[in-house]
């Protein structure tokens, strides 16, 4: 999450200057952060989501704030998968020499903040644990 | 939902908040030691704004739920071991933290000789509040004599 927190703050700053030399650091920057900070902690979260409840043993039958979990774990993978790959094709507009406002960059910003959202609901999930 | 689940909830939220927060400052930091093509400084900049709003909120709202739980719940009390240990390592995550963003806001606009060291400086500072916060976090974690 803090990971998603510098790559939306900085692809939502991108939206808002108008300095096409800003604009292009700070979404160069929102972008690679996704790929070296978003991706390995979602890998390290998931991996050790699964771990523990495997080691908490409650097979079938789930109590509803794990499903929760595994609704934003999930969609929120499609979510990053997504980021990432349009991040790719943004990075590479980039060093092709794009100076405009890149689209891709707000796009990738509006994800990051859905996605912010979205493990908020999460973090709610696993601490309240509703109907656990 | 009961009353403890909300309190709960507050806690793990400030705790995730103030996690996230130092998450943004390192980001920060690399941001200010890798010019991305704009101008290092004003990216830092761009991105401690917001993680100071959230350090402030995160370390305040970990510390007040987290002694009103221990407070609130039989099973633990303000002196147990485990917590008390937790409350000094957060005054230190918290007091070396803020060491950190002086000597990061001492360094903008100074020398490149002069911004270098107290660059240094902030970022070892930022390593100590770090290993406080993860120290606090196996601590809560595991509870040790609880």
């Amino acid at each position: 999450m803090g990971a998603l927190l510098v790559a939306a703050t900085v692809l939502v700053a991108a939206w808002r200057r108008s300095d096409a030399r800003e604009v292009t650091a700070l979404t160069r920057f929102g972008l690679l952060t996704l790929l070296v900070g978003v991706l390995p902690a979602y890998v390290l979260m998931r991996v050790g989501a699964e771990w523990i409840a495997s080691k908490e043993g409650f097979g079938d039958n789930d109590p509803d704030w794990i499903g929760v979990g595994y609704t934003t774990a999930d969609l929120g993978a499609i979510l990053i998968l997504v980021s990432l790959v349009l991040g790719g094709i943004g990075l590479r507009q980039l060093r092709r020499g794009a100076r405009e406002r890149l689209v891709i960059g707000r796009i990738v910003g509006a994800i990051t903040l859905i996605l912010l959202a979205g493990y908020a609901v999460a973090v709610w999930a696993m601490s309240a644990t509703p109907g656990g | 939902m009961d009353w403890h689940d909300w309190l709960l909830f507050l806690h793990v939220g400030s705790v995730f908040v103030f996690g996230m927060a130092l998450v943004a400052f390192w980001g920060a930091v690399i941001a200010g030691l890798r010019p991305a093509g704009g101008d290092p400084e004003a990216l830092a900049l761009t991105i401690a704004r917001p993680a100071n709003v959230l350090v402030a909120v995160g370390s305040i709202g970990s510390l007040a739920f987290g002694v009103w739980l221990a407070i609130d719940l039989d099973e633990y009390h303000p002196w147990d071991g485990w917590i008390v240990a937790s409350l000094v390592l957060w005054a230190v995550a918290v007091g070396v933290g803020g060491l950190a963003a002086r000597a990061f806001q001492s360094a903008l606009g100074r020398e490149a000789a002069e911004a270098s060291v107290l660059r240094q400086r902030g970022t070892l500072f930022q390593t100590a509040s770090t290993l406080a916060y993860v120290a606090i976090l196996v601590l809560m974690i595991f509870k040790p004599g609880a």
